[in-house]
């Protein structure tokens, strides 16, 4: 028996099995519904479907070999997974990374974060039915994929970057491609917004479902567009500053209610925000030369101080940050991801009850829970 | 610097350490302690945000410092003959909890250390409701037990795997354990 089910203590309901392997659950999720009508009164979650003991692996692999692995946590972002790792093992060493090469990785996770964003607002169109958006955004995906693809060969897991720097410059028209790419994107984002924020029937579907204080969400852990729905400024990008982000000229949006609505308009607004990084920051490189160094001087094998470090930077979905606790040789000693979704999933369960059972859907779906790193 | 000082002044004897690592800060508290310095912690200093629980096995981090040092004895061998006084050994685990101030963007990391023989530590999921899978993780992956948790069940493993996978005694090949799917409509066993 779950917890939940102890807590009912009604006997008029039915069990409802959504998961793990099912066409609306992101990924190999299960969530245990217990509905009466159509009322949900609470859910019992069940997760590690897809646990390959990332931790333990990285034990187990020396400190470049581990960041291909971190490609294969949150797949729909894998730059940042990968910059997230590198800048904390840097910060173990004490390595200082080169401007030319920060440029680069802001460039790159920012593109990550508008296609993470991309699947999220386009996933959510199609879980509530809305099926059109999911074209004009996911074609401008492709378009972010194909930069990825030409920069060093991999669409999903680009296992981009090197500790200490970066592996190769940015190709040399970058500039007409993204121009290119930004065009399509505010077309596509424009296009959605008219599709989709003033409808009536997305009005209906999202605005008031499984709304959350600020209070809840700082107790259950929550971080980035969730729990800048619920109105609290907090984005590591700003408040943090790390890389180079402090001299950029950004917003932070955020929301009143942390409804399904405020999510999906974070979302929508940050990717705006992002291309305005981009755009500074390839203002920035353009000021650089062509012999400029990508990677600080790190010996070939590399060997951290004995030590541990906490290092977290924000990633499309929240806080993503790595303990590593190093021991002095070339395997790391131990390694703890702290995914964003994980502590955001927890709260599942108080978020869907007494909702309906259609918004259940809706509410995963806006959370933006991702199977790979929630089990690691 | 003033967080170092501000946490000395409120844990005061509490504080076994405190210790800086590539600019984290890292306090450690008795382990029969941790709910009340870390309410204090929050309550007093405005740490309430909770990252993340982190657990470590230490067991082969000890072996291979004693065998350094063994080496280093052999070496020195005749000439030194005072040996140094023995120390009492560490525990085998230790949980270290990322806490975070939200209005001054501080962090701090509080270890507790458990030792094998005593895998009990006081549940804090009355602290912050976002305790609570971090917890279970962490006594699925270690066996490390916290009383007072609303519900203490594997998180990532099946119930029925025998062994806590990221302990240093358990090798990476895994052994050979293999998940038997039992169904039972309204049974005791697995969630109906």
């Amino acid at each position: 028996m779950g917890p939940v089910k102890q807590r009912i203590a009604s006997e008029d309901y039915v069990t409802i099995n959504v998961g793990p392997s099912h066409p609306a659950m992101h990924g190999t999720l299960r969530a245990i519904a217990y509905v009466s009508g159509e009322t949900v009164l609470g859910t019992d979650l069940e997760i590690g479907y897809l646990h390959r003991g990332v931790e333990k692996l990285g034990e187990n692999l020396t400190y470049h070999q581990f960041i291909p692995i971190t490609d294969r946590l949150n797949y729909c972002s894998a730059i940042a997974n990968n910059v997230a790792y590198e800048m904390a093992v840097e910060k173990l060493m004490g390595v200082e990374v080169p401007v030319k090469a920060q440029l680069i990785r802001i460039i790159m996770t920012e593109l990550s974060r508008i296609a993470d964003h991309i699947v999220l607002v386009g996933i959510l169109g199609v879980d509530l039915g809305a099926f059109t958006p999911f074209f004009y955004l996911f074609i401008q995906r492709e378009e972010i994929y194909e930069i990825f693809e030409w920069y060093n060969g991999a669409r999903l897991t680009n296992t981009f970057g090197r500790i200490g720097g970066v592996e190769s410059d940015l190709p040399e028209d970058f500039e007409t491609r993204w121009h290119e790419l930004k065009k399509g994107l505010e077309k596509a984002i424009d296009e959605t917004d008219k599709l989709l924020t003033h409808n009536r029937i997305w009005m209906d579907r999202t605005i008031g479902v499984t709304p959350i204080s600020a209070e809840d969400a700082l107790s259950w852990g929550f971080t980035g567009p969730c729990l800048r729905a619920c109105g609290v400024k907090r984005d590591l990008r700003k408040d943090e500053p790390y890389s180079l982000y402090s001299q950029f000229d950004f917003d932070v949006p955020t929301g009143k209610h942390g409804d399904v609505f405020d999510r999906y308009m974070i979302r929508m607004i940050e990717m705006q925000e992002s291309m305005k990084i981009i755009d500074q920051a390839f203002d920035l490189y353009k000021q650089l030369g062509p012999n400029e160094p990508l990677m600080a001087k790190v010996p070939k094998i590399i060997k951290p101080p004995e030590g541990e470090v906490y290092h977290a930077i924000e990633s499309p979905n929240g806080e993503l940050g790595f303990y590593i606790k190093s021991d002095g040789t070339d395997k790391p000693y131990r390694i703890k991801i702290r995914p964003p979704c994980y502590m955001i999933f927890q709260a599942f369960d108080e978020l869907i009850q007494g909702e309906m059972i259609s918004d259940l859907i809706a509410c995963l779906s806006s959370l933006n829970i991702i199977a790979g790193e929630l089990d690691r | 610097m003033a967080l170092k000082d501000s946490v000395s002044r409120l844990l005061q004897n509490d504080l076994i350490a405190l210790e800086e690592s590539a600019g984290c800060i890292f306090a450690e508290v008795p382990k029969d302690k941790i709910v009340s310095c870390l309410s204090s912690l929050r309550d007093e200093l405005g740490f309430n945000f909770l990252s993340d629980i982190v657990g470590v096995d230490n067991s082969a981090l000890y072996e291979a410092k004693a065998k350094k040092a063994k080496k280093k004895k052999d070496k020195e061998g005749e000439e030194n003959e005072t040996p140094e006084p023995e120390r009492p050994a560490l525990p085998r685990f230790e949980v270290i909890y990322l806490l975070l101030n939200p209005d001054t963007n501080e962090r701090l990391q509080v270890r507790i250390r458990v030792p094998e023989d005593d895998l009990k530590v006081q549940s804090i999921t009355s602290l912050w409701k976002g305790a609570n899978w971090p917890e279970r993780e962490c006594f699925d992956m270690f066996g490390i037990r916290f009383e007072g948790h609303p519900y203490l069940r594997r998180l990532l493993m099946w119930d029925e795997f025998p062994a806590h996978p990221l302990r240093k005694d358990y090798p990476l090949e895994g052994m050979g354990e293999e998940r038997h799917l039992i169904y039972e409509p309204e049974g005791e066993g697995h969630w109906t």
